[in-house]
This record gives C-alpha cells, sequence and structure tokens, in this order.
C-alpha cells in the first residue's frame, strides 16, 4: 500500500473549553479531491488552520508524505506543499495580480539578503525567471489581462481566482479550498469549477474543499466528509452521503431528501 | 509637452538657472534692492521685510523659472537625444551620468553660500532618515519610534572613532593616526555605526515582533528615551555637554554619495519579492505565512535594515554639524522624521524624498517665524493628511530605467 499523501491521524483540537475538532482522521492520496461539508462552525475551516500550522493541534498527528509536520511554523508547512485558498479572500490590499503570485515562490528565493539589497546579476536572472512562471499562471488561469491591476480594484470573481492562482504558485501537492464559490453567480460559479477541475487535471493535486454548494460539492468530490460538531459523522461518496439520514438530520435538511 | 521632456531636459535646465545665479545673481539681487543672493528663495526675506516680496518673485522668475523653462524647452531634442544613446549603456552607466550631473547642479546652487552648503547636507541626512523610518512605518506598516535612538548610536559610535584616532583631544589621547587617513576610515566608521544601530535594533526587535499590534511603538519609544538617557548618563562621551570636535569628513559629495547609496540599496530591497514581503506582511501576514513567507524573519531583516541606515545619517549628521549632544536625539526628533514620512508618502521612495525635502527646506525657510513654524508645519501636515491620507506620494513604486528612459513623441503625433 502506498503511503497517502496527507494524513491526519486522532486529531483534536480545544478553543478554551470549547473542543472544536473531535478526534479527526483523513488519508488523501495524490488526484484524489475529497469534499468537506457540514453546518457552520461544525469546525471545517478549523481543521484547514490546523493542518497549515495557524493552529497546533491539542491532540493528534500531521504528516505529508510521511513526514509530521504539526507544531511546524505555517510558512514551512506552506513551502512544504500544502498550499490554501481562505474563505474570506486573505488578499494584499495594495499589491498588484502579478506581485501576488511572485509573493508565492518567496521560499525558493536563492538570491538572499545581498541580491535584495544590492541587485545583484543574479537576482535579476531569478526575478525574470519567476515573473516568467508567474506570467504563464496568469495565463492559464485566465486573469493575464489583469496582471498590473491592483486587487482591490477588481471583481469579486477575479479576486477569487486571484487567490486560487496565488496558492497555485507555492507549487503545492495538496491544496485546501475553503469555499472557493462563496459569494459567485452561477455564471462565475461554473467558470470557478472549470478551473478546480482542470488544475486538478493538470498539476495532479489532492485537493480538499470545503463547499456549502451542494451542486459543486457532489459533481467535483470523488469522496465526501461530514462534519457536526467537530466530529465526523458521515464519509462516503457522493451517493451514500446524499441518502445518510444523520447527514440529512444535521445538514442537508429533511426537504431535500424528500 | 513636458511629458515629452526627459529627466535629463529638466536638469540642463536647472543647470542653466544655477549657474545664471552664479555668475548674476549677486547684481540682480542688488539691483533689485535684496543686498545678496535670497539663499532659500527668498522665504526668510519675504517674511522679515513684505515689501519685498516682488523684488524676490521678480528674482525668482528671473534667475530660476525663466532660463529653466526656456533651456528645458530648447533642449528637448538634444537631451532626448543623449539620453537615447546614454539608454543603450548599462543602467549603471546611465546612473552615474544623471548623478553626476545632478551632483553638479546642487554643488553649483550650494556653492553660493556656506549656509546652503549646510541645508543640503542635512536635507540629504533627512533623505536617508526618512527613507529608512518609511521601510518600517510604510513598507511594512508596523509604527517605530526609535528612530532618534539608532540615529543616536550612529553617531555617537562614529564620532568617537573618529575623534579618537584623528584628533588630539580628551576623550582618548592623542591621535594614532594621521587626519590623512580620515576619509578613508571615515566610511569605515559610519558603517559602524550602523551595525550597531542594528545590534540596538535587534533589542528592540525580538520581543516585539512575537505578536502583532502596538507592542513596537512602545517598546521602539522605550528605547528612544534609554539611548538618550545612556548618553546623558555616559562620562565617556561627556554625558549632557555632549560631544565636539569631529573631524569635518562630512563634506557635500560625502554626504551625497552616502545619500545615493542608501536610496539605491531601499529601492532595490522594497523592489525585490524578498521586500515585496513587507508588504504582504503589512497587508495580511496569515496570508503572507500560508504563501511560504518567513514572516518573521522578514519583519527582522527590514527592521534591522532601516536601522543601519539610521545609525549611518546619525553618523554624517555628527560630523556636518561637528557636535552631537543627546538633545539631538529625542522626542521633536522623532515627530520631525515622522511628519517627513507621512507628508511625504507611505511606501514611496519618491514620497519620502519630497516629504524630506519639502518639511527640512521649510523649517529652514519658516526660521524668521521663530515659534510659528510649528503651527504652520503641522497645519500643513494636517491638511495632508485630510485630503491625502496616504501622504502626497504614497504607493509609487520608483523604477530607475523608466526614470531615465528618453521620451519620444507618441506614435500618435508623429
Amino acid at each position: 500500500m502506498t503511503l497517502p499523501l496527507l494524513q491526519v491521524r486522532n486529531m483534536s483540537h480545544d478553543f478554551g473549553g470549547l473542543r472544536a475538532v473531535r478526534d479527526y482522521n483523513l488519508e488523501i492520496g495524490s488526484g484524489q479531491i475529497r469534499g468537506l461539508i457540514g453546518p457552520n462552525g461544525a469546525g471545517k475551516t478549523t481543521i484547514f488552520n490546523l493542518i497549515t500550522g495557524i493552529y497546533k493541534p491539542s491532540e493528534g498527528e500531521i504528516f505529508l508524505d510521511g513526514r509530521k509536520i504539526d507544531g511546524l511554523p505555517p510558512n514551512r508547512i506552506a513551502s512544504g506543499g500544502v498550499g490554501r485558498t481562505f474563505q474570506n479572500l486573505l488578499l494584499w490590499r495594495h499589491m498588484t495580480v502579478l506581485e501576488h503570485v511572485k509573493m508565492a515562490h518567496y521560499s525558493k528565493i536563492r538570491y538572499g539578503l545581498f541580491g535584495a539589497f544590492f541587485g545583484t546579476p543574479a537576482r535579476h536572472r531569478e526575478e525574470a525567471g519567476i515573473e516568467e512562471k508567474a506570467v504563464r499562471l496568469l495565463d492559464r488561469m485566465g486573469i493575464r489581462h489583469l496582471a498590473d491591476q491592483v486587487v482591490l480594484n477588481l471583481p469579486y470573481g477575479a479576486q477569487r481566482r486571484v487567490e486560487m492562482a496565488r496558492a497555485l504558485a507555492t507549487e503545492p501537492r495538496v491544496l485546501l479550498l475553503d469555499e472557493p464559490t462563496a459569494g459567485m453567480n452561477p455564471e462565475e460559479l461554473v467558470q470557478i469549477m472549470e478551473i478546480i477541475r482542470r488544475v486538478h487535471g493538470e498539476f495532479g493535486l489532492a485537493i480538499l474543499l470545503i463547499e456549502h454548494r451542494m451542486k459543486v460539492v457532489m459533481e467535483l468530490c470523488d469522496t465526501i466528509q461530514t462534519l457536526d460538531f467537530g466530529a465526523v459523522i458521515a464519509e462516503g461518496t457522493p451517493g451514500e452521503i446524499q441518502n445518510n439520514p444523520r447527514v440529512i438530520d444535521a445538514y442537508l435538511g429533511q426537504e431535500r431528501a424528500d | 509637452m513636458t511629458s515629452r521632456v526627459p529627466l535629463l531636459g529638466w536638469f540642463f535646465g536647472a543647470m542653466a538657472a544655477v549657474a545664471l545665479e552664479r555668475l548674476a545673481g549677486t547684481p540682480l539681487a542688488q539691483v533689485l534692492g535684496l543686498q545678496k543672493i535670497p539663499v532659500l528663495f527668498g522665504f526668510s526675506v519675504m517674511l522679515k521685510n513684505p515689501v519685498l516680496i516682488p523684488n524676490v518673485i521678480l528674482y525668482m522668475l528671473i534667475i530660476y523659472a525663466v532660463p529653466t523653462a526656456v533651456v528645458t524647452r530648447l533642449s528637448i531634442s538634444p537631451a532626448n537625444g543623449i539620453a537615447a544613446s546614454l539608454y543603450r549603456f548599462p543602467l549603471v552607466v546611465t546612473a552615474t551620468v544623471h548623478l553626476a550631473l545632478l551632483y553638479a547642479i546642487l554643488h553649483v546652487w550650494a556653492g553660493v553660500s556656506d549656509y546652503r552648503v549646510l541645508v543640503l547636507r542635512l536635507t540629504l541626512i533627512a533623505i536617508m532618515l526618512t527613507l529608512s523610518l518609511n521601510v518600517v512605518n510604510g513598507y511594512m506598516g508596523e509604527f517605530s519610534c526609535s528612530h532618534p535612538g539608532f540615529m543616536a548610536l550612529g553617531a555617537y559610535c562614529a564620532s568617537v572613532l573618529t575623534i579618537g584616532l584623528f584628533v588630539n583631544a580628551k576623550l582618548l589621547g592623542t591621535a594614532s593616526l594621521p587626519p590623512a587617513l580620515g576619509p578613508f576610515l571615515f566610511p569605515a566608521a559610519l558603517v559602524l555605526g550602523g551595525v550597531v544601530a542594528s545590534i540596538g535594533a535587534l533589542l528592540v526587535a525580538v520581543p516585539s515582533f512575537r505578536t502583532r499590534g502596538d507592542y513596537l511603538a512602545i517598546i521602539s519609544l522605550a528605547f528612544l528615551f534609554i539611548v538618550k538617557s545612556l548618553i546623558e548618563n555616559l562620562e565617556f562621551v561627556r554625558g549632557p555637554r555632549g560631544l565636539s570636535g569631529q573631524p569635518d569628513l562630512a563634506d557635500l559629495p560625502t554626504v551625497f554619495l552616502w545619500t545615493v547609496l542608501c536610496v539605491w540599496s531601499v529601492n532595490n530591497f522594497v523592489r525585490s519579492t524578498v521586500g515585496k514581503a513587507l508588504n504582504a506582511v503589512r497587508d495580511n501576514e496569515m496570508a503572507a505565512d500560508a504563501m511560504t513567507v518567513d514572516t518573521r524573519r522578514t519583519k527582522m531583516v527590514a527592521f534591522l535594515f532601516a536601522a543601519f541606515w539610521a545609525g549611518v545619517a546619525g553618523g554624517l549628521f555628527a560630523h556636518v554639524m561637528r557636535y552631537v549632544n543627546p538633545g539631538n536625539f529625542g522626542i521633536q526628533n522623532l515627530a520631525e522624521v515622522l511628519a517627513m514620512v507621512y507628508f511625504g508618502g507611505l511606501n514611496s521612495v519618491y514620497g519620502s524624498i519630497v516629504g524630506a525635502v519639502s518639511i527640512s527646506l521649510l523649517g529652514e525657510a519658516l526660521r524668521p517665524l521663530e515659534i510659528f513654524k510649528w503651527i504652520v508645519i503641522p497645519l500643513l501636515l494636517i491638511l495632508v493628511m485630510i485630503f491625502r491620507p496616504t501622504g502626497l506620494i504614497a504607493f509609487r513604486d520608483l523604477d530607475v530605467r523608466n526614470l531615465l528612459q528618453p521620451k519620444r513623441k507618441q506614435d500618435g503625433e508623429a
């Protein structure tokens, strides 16, 4: 049996007296898309924050490619290959689209402080290389024409794409998408699903997806975990989840099952 | 029309004006009843004697405005030609030629009086201070108050070294090296001052960058007072009486060169992806972390870098004034540098230059107003804050290549 790319073992997390995540387990291999659904406050985003190192789990372990990553600082986990987007769009408001994508190459920069202060030829070569890669990625995401725009001026759908491009530029092996379609109109929704499918196909990523729109989850995911009060209450294929009585009770609602 | 003038064209115009002043300034001033060349664009004359306002304006027109405009206009096409041929050389060569010309203009302008030379040197030092503080308060978005402290560390370190080595003073006995070596060892003294300031910055940075928030402002303010009272109580550097007798090493070319070095390295830094990480940390630290940016290292490096330049600026300041005392590096100095940063514009090299030059020149020009100066300048600052909350020229990149390129006719016109 091959080792799963990302493995979470018996992870729990407490906020003061509140157990936000309870005994959570996950195994995800390259090329899989895993959905994470559940009512508001179920602990979905907390799980993302635990995996990416923003919080340290109270209990349990996380492995990336067999290497233990829990307890590492967030930037080390990110450069190790865990990319993410944020639910409420954490873009850098004064920076351009191109600068966003270039920034995601930070951990790979080799010219060091000397190059940064004195503008050595090595630095110019390296910056040019990063820029070329960034432009290519923007092209693939269909936002190349926005490269020199400051993100603050962009429409919401474009901002979502910038966030996705930025996450992909870290060259992740596991991509965590936190509600990538939130606030999008139906047209943008179709586009973003297309993009997720495409990056999944082209990059062969493992994707963990938090999403409230059932249509998106059901269409994209191989398997789905349902979370309620920090614990997984059901796990299975989209078909199984849709018909699971506990999921219907906790999240989907009675009408949907009728 | 101005969009077709290359930077070189403006330099030619300015050169003509300062050369004219050198040749015809004194006779013209006497004809206009001004006794001598008005040193800082006539502000002090106008404020002391309002009757002379028309004469000063006439002088400004004849000496500065008209020659600059005429020569700039006439030189558009030759300047563009020269700029274009210079542009084919590596950027270093092009930039050096421009800087040499800029220095020549400043040299001729300042040559009229010692007062101008002094003001110019202090203004250049103010540019270094403002720019280095902008790295922390603008680019990184933290609020640091310890800049005068770093400056004091730099000033005292460099002074002790140069006085000790080159001057027969009570401080460190007789001079151990011939004064002729001064200009060669002065850079080392300045760099040492900068390094000591950086070490001081490390003491501030380690506790303050553990978390975000107001900690840096509080700790750095405390640091400023600690440095000041440390020096006041250090009999070795003559405590509150101050340290004097620094050798005259910080002449105009030296200060100009160091300022260029400072602007160049800061601009290099903030335009690199490593430096842009400061913006990412400022705008959203969590996102920066998730995009592989080592946020703690980024903040430390920027803070130490800023402190280094503040230290160098302090060393230069000590050798321009040739006297420093702890009172030079207090809250008033902090307020001035902060005003320059916020007036000129956050997150912008242009802004820092504009802020430092305008506030220093204004401070000198309004000197006849005495205490009212401190009403006029804050009022101006308030106006800027109301109409342009981030400062006059904020969030603008300084792209040297773009700045120096020839300006061709637009395709439509040809």
